[in-house]
């Protein structure tokens, strides 16, 4: 698993980037009571925003981290946003990415560098 | 910079893992651990402890010794009916400008020989030097400094209070009176800001941490940050100081009309007599052109304050704003309050929020959008 700057998970399956938030973001944001997810096909360019978190205390975005054609989205997470808080790694995801170049995870930090970067 | 104050109760938030935040010059808690959300559902159905000092505490004493001296005076600043206000009762009101803007809403309590007002911490050094530039010498006027003020909300405040005192049982919503808890004289009345029974308590210092440690000792009782604390009175309708009502807005187009006795308005025995008078009875009469009205969006998206509403689902013109806007942790839906032109205040019409650049559908609805639980 790799992690951006803006506090996103990217996990490498079958070919396809599965994107979440991380704990630390999760437990930053508080309670989760709504998400907007991007359409299914949709070309994203990196730092795009795409998805909208809302907790109960403010609206953030999730930024595209690379570019790519987003392949799946979490639709549990319209009826149950909740689930991010709960399993921010694992049923809490967001979204799958199809992207030109899988090399292009490199350049993310490791789970010990991100650790770091939370302090 | 100016320094944050603390309220005596610093220690006891930090310990209970509070996050503090700046609110009102002071530095309060918005959250402890549960977190928002299990803060807010646990007011609803056990006790939610509340640390209120930040807010302000005035003593209003009549030098002749009568209290319907007081009444009248502040009767001048409120259009609201004082001298009919019992021993021991209190009342909600507001101060109002010669524009019938609100200057703040408050609450004054008849204890006998004196009213006791509580305003709002980020107004309450005005509302001091309001009072003292228009009530005269006949009046001795105190800011309460050397005490707490405390909330206990929620359906067992009365099963957990009552343990300090059972007197506290016999208290019914906006009764306001004199107790001992522990040994210690305390004005405790049957009121709150969160739509349920429950007690504000008025505590000497020296006395606050020792009653919020017993309390907090019981199995019910949580402590509650303001973040609850905005999502509950959202929930509960009622208005937030500075976001739904303020200078600029009455209390007719504040929907608090039901604050006005009728003695205060026109044809009552002491109509009028109060800032903004003429307005604020021109609006009773003939409706404001705008009111605060409940919003119910369609989705769960948050139309949060600040998001402009409109009449159709084009934005020619802006028809009103939301005020206040969360998702109610209890009704488990997105809920706003906010102003609208009269024209969009019938229940049930549909408008829009622009909500990131779209437009998304939600409908006027009553207030308060989960029901009270006073004791009445």
């Amino acid at each position: 698993m790799k992690f951006t700057e803006e506090h996103e998970w990217l996990l490498l399956e079958d070919g396809l980037i599965t994107v979440g938030i991380t704990k630390h973001a999760s437990t930053e944001l508080g309670d989760i009571v709504f998400i907007e997810l991007p359409e299914v096909g949709t070309s994203v360019t990196k730092d795009e925003e795409i998805v909208v978190i809302e907790s109960v205390k403010a609206a953030s975005d999730i930024l595209a981290p690379l570019d790519g054609e987003i392949v799946e989205v979490n639709e549990i997470l319209n009826d149950e946003p909740s689930k991010v808080n709960d399993d921010p790694t694992g049923d809490g995801w967001m979204f799958k990415l199809k992207i030109e170049n899988l090399s292009d995870l490199e350049d993310f930090m490791s789970e010990a560098e991100y650790n770091k970067f939370i302090g | 910079m100016t320094t944050l104050k603390r309220t005596r109760l610093y220690d006891y938030h930090i310990a209970n893992g509070a996050k503090m935040v700046p609110f009102a010059g002071y530095e309060m808690p918005v959250q402890y651990n549960l977190g928002v959300m299990k803060e807010h559902l646990h007011t609803r159905v056990a006790a939610g402890l509340f640390d209120v000092s930040h807010m302000g505490q005035i003593l209003l004493y009549p030098k002749s010794g009568v209290i319907a001296d007081a009444a009248l005076a502040i009767e001048t600043l409120v259009p609201v009916n004082i001298l009919s206000l019992e021993n021991g009762r209190q009342r909600y009101g507001m101060f109002t400008n010669d524009d019938g803007g609100i200057l703040d809403d408050l609450m004054i309590a008849n204890r006998g020989d004196h009213l006791y007002i509580v305003v709002n911490a980020s107004c309450k050094g005005n509302d001091f030097q309001h009072l003292k530039n228009n009530l005269g010498n006949e009046f001795q006027i105190d800011m309460v400094e050397d005490r707490s003020l405390i909330a206990l909300q929620g359906p067992l405040a009365e099963e957990v209070l009552s343990k300090l005192n059972p007197t506290v049982k016999e208290l019914r919503f906006m009764d306001s009176i004199t107790a001992n808890l522990l040994d210690t004289e305390c004005w405790i009345s049957r009121s709150g800001y969160t739509g349920e029974d429950g007690y504000e308590i008025s505590i000497p210092n020296s006395a606050v941490e020792e009653v919020v440690q017993l309390l907090s000792q019981d199995i019910n009782v949580e402590p509650i940050g303001l973040g609850a604390r905005d999502s509950l009175r959202l929930e509960a309708g009622l208005c937030l100081y500075g976001h739904d009502i303020d200078i600029n807005t009455s209390p007719i187009e504040g929907n608090l009309n039901w604050a006005i006795q009728k003695a205060r308005r026109a044809g009552g025995e002491r109509a009028g007599g109060f800032p903004g008078a003429k307005r604020i009875h021109s609006e009773l009469e003939v409706g404001p052109s705008k009111k605060r009205v409940g919003i119910l969006p369609d989705g769960r998206a948050p139309m949060r304050e600040g998001t402009l509403l409109y009449g159709s689902d084009n934005r020619n013109n802006p028809i009103g704003k939301v005020t206040s806007g969360a998702f109610g942790p209890s009704i488990q839906k997105s809920i706003s309050m906010g102003y609208v032109l009269k024209e969009y205040t019938d229940l049930e019409t549909i408008i829009y929020g622009d909500v990131r650049g779209k437009l998304l559908a939600a409908r006027v609805t009553s207030i308060p959008f989960k029901k009270s639980n006073y004791k009445k």
